[in-house]
């Protein structure tokens, strides 16, 4: 049983190099990537099982006691998380073997995107600050690898900016890791839980915890830190920039959920105040900062920062449903991102160009493309019955609750500018006659079967999500209690060595 | 001794923010690598500095014989910096492979300022195959 907490982790490590053998036969490694996709979801959904049937699982590597190991902990937010990733990273893969050139496969594609699955899979099972460090390292190092894999002159000026930032957070972590340390002698969540509140610096703390926000801000692109995001995804191949714009960011704000319901739960006037002023700056700042572009991924890219706002207007509330709300807005964000980005690639092998100037006309000649944009895209912008509606509902709901008039009628406004870019998409790429350009396709391309495929899936993922919130919304209001009342997984993993 | 060594690791800090803050990447090289030793010295800081053995078990006993040196803050920063290391390698070789393309490695230039996407630098012409530009 225990095992499984492991498996998400070693198993795509493992296909890694699998694949990382196999990488001179791009059809072979893609079949194997695939394998080693759908096993991955088999063992998550496990995971996610086991996970429900016991609260809380708790691994202790190696056996070294508490809390001197390093320990791995699968509550319902992690479970859900991974299992979310296995599903995505299984997507992607599907639609790289149409996507992704022979060249980038021989330069090591397949190996990167799993070691960099592993990588989030690992932080999102770690109950140890500088195990979570560590993983966020492989992550780096793994998108950075998949990143200049295509290394043509705009891709590589943006990977700069994209690692610059990235190494700046880690030094930022590593640097609260160290003053934590030097505060409470541990690095174990748990355990730090309980040290936290003791330490009688709370100059200190606070300092650390913000440090920690910085770091984690960064990465989950909050305002002012998200420059990097936006000046990054636009540039890689399709199905990596999906994957990207799908988890990346919410690593981070896994990250943030984490620190700030389990170990800076105490001092909330300034670190859960802070978040909330920098979540609604970030709500804003990426909805206005959408309007002005005309490259659709570059619009998709500052939507995922606004919606990282959200997320994290949740966390801010710091109420058990806004943290159930945060949850439903994650599992509904990564699943619509990811294949929005997917999509704009089909926009884009249609109509010949990202640019919203030089496209349109698809609604009369793609029937179906069309339908698998609509369905993701407004479910973004929060039209019922999509899991969008329910996602931002929860939200809003958790800040009337919270007496957050102003919160809740921001969190509304950005909703409605939402539904102004994804209008804007689909009126100039689908509706809009298509202009005559220099390039004019001389037969319209086919879509590919394996490229469609995924990208159904994930548009009926969101049709179900929707039509089938309550036991969503019963898992995501158990997860939110379990954030709220951390004690179960105290003891999982105090008791469990 | 731990006064004098935070004196160092906020004077370190310091001089690698205004590195990194220069706006010329190769400075920026420097000041990553220099922040990321200030760092590991507040670790080591942190780990608390007494006169004391070193953490070793002598043959016949079973524990360790008090007081002695806390080993976990060597750990960490042998991790943090074989981390670096890498992170500092990967980074010298991409800035050495963007200035092969741009010529140029201030961060003040159009080359790094324009975010550029691939359409833009191709004008759709390769359009099925928009990500080879070169």
């Amino acid at each position: 049983m225990k095992i499984l907490l492991i498996l998400p982790i070693l198993l795509p490590i493992l296909f890694s190099i699998l694949t990382g053998f196999l990488r001179q036969e791009e059809r072979r490694s893609n079949t194997v990537a695939i394998i080693g996709a759908l096993i991955h979801i088999c063992i998550t959904g496990m995971l996610l099982a086991a996970v429900l049937e016991k609260k809380v699982l708790t691994l202790w590597v190696g056996n070294w006691p508490a809390p001197a190991g390093i320990c791995l902990v699968a509550d319902i937010l992690s479970a859900v998380m991974v299992l979310i990733t296995a599903v995505i990273h299984a997507a992607v893969i599907v639609y790289a073997g149409k996507d992704i050139q022979a060249s980038q496969v021989r330069a090591g594609f397949y190996p990167f995107m799993q070691l960099l699955t592993a990588a989030i899979c690992g932080s999102f099972l770690t109950g140890d600050l500088f195990n979570l460090y560590v993983w966020f390292e492989v992550m780096l190092m793994a998108s950075f690898g998949v990143m200049v894999l295509g290394n043509t002159s705009g891709r590589l000026t943006n990977a700069v900016k994209y690692v610059v930032l990235n190494l700046v957070a880690t030094l930022f972590l590593i640097m609260s890791i160290g003053i934590i340390y030097g505060l409470t002698g541990t690095l174990n969540m748990a355990d730090l839980s309980g040290k936290i509140p003791l330490v009688e610096n709370t100059a200190l703390v606070n300092s650390a915890a913000l440090l920690l926000m910085m770091a984690f801000g960064i990465k989950s692109a909050l305002f002012p830190l998200f420059f990097w995001l936006p000046a990054a995804y636009h540039t890689l191949p399709v199905s990596v920039s999906a994957f990207f714009a799908g988890m990346l960011t919410k690593v981070g704000v896994y990250a943030l959920i984490r620190m700030f319901t389990l170990v800076f739960a105490t001092h909330t006037a300034i670190t859960h105040t802070t978040l909330m002023v920098l979540a609604v700056l970030t709500m804003v700042s990426g909805v206005v900062a959408a309007a002005s572009q005309m490259d659709i991924r570059r619009i998709l890219s500052f939507h995922i920062i606004s919606q990282v706002g959200y997320m994290v207007l949740g966390l801010s509330l710091f109420t058990p449903l806004a943290l159930a709300g945060t949850l439903v807005y994650l599992i509904h964000h990564i699943f619509v991102k990811a294949n929005l980005f997917l999509v704009s690639g089909l926009i884009q092998k249609a109509g010949g160009s990202f640019d919203l100037n030089r496209i349109g006309g698809l609604y009369k000649t793609r029937g179906l493309l069309c339908t698998v944009f609509f369905i993701p895209a407004f479910s973004l912008a929060g039209f019922p019955p999509l899991s969008g509606f329910w996602a931002k509902l929860l939200i809003i709901y958790a800040c009337l609750e919270s007496r957050q008039y102003a919160l809740a009628g921001v969190a509304a406004l950005v909703g409605l500018m939402t539904l102004f870019s994804m209008i804007k998409i689909w009126s100039e790429a689908f509706w809009k006659p298509a202009p005559q350009t220099e390039f004019t396709p001389a037969e319209p391309a086919t879509l590919s079967a394996w490229m469609l495929g995924p990208v159904l899936v994930l548009a009926l993922v969101t049709v179900l999500l929707g039509l089938f919130m309550e036991p969503v919304l019963r898992l995501a209001l158990a997860a939110g209690e379990q954030l709220m009342d951390p004690r179960a997984y105290i003891l999982a993993v105090q008791g469990g060595s | 001794m731990e006064v004098l060594l935070s004196l160092l690791v906020g004077l370190m800090t310091a001089a690698a923010l205004y590195l990194m803050l220069s706006g010329d990447l190769v400075r920026f090289v420097f000041g990553f690598s220099l922040l990321g030793n200030s760092i590991n010295l507040l670790i080591f800081a942190a780990g608390r500095l007494t006169h004391t053995g070193p953490p070793l078990i002598d043959p016949g006993r079973h524990s360790l014989v008090l007081p002695a040196a806390n080993a976990l803050p060597q750990a960490l920063i042998l991790t943090a910096i074989v981390i670096g290391f890498a992170m500092t390698t990967f980074l010298l070789i991409l800035l050495f492979r963007t200035y092969g393309q741009t010529r140029t490695l201030d961060a003040d230039e159009p080359a790094f300022l324009a975010e550029l996407s691939e359409a833009d630098t191709v004008h759709g012409s390769s359009g099925a195959s928009g990500k080879e530009g070169s």
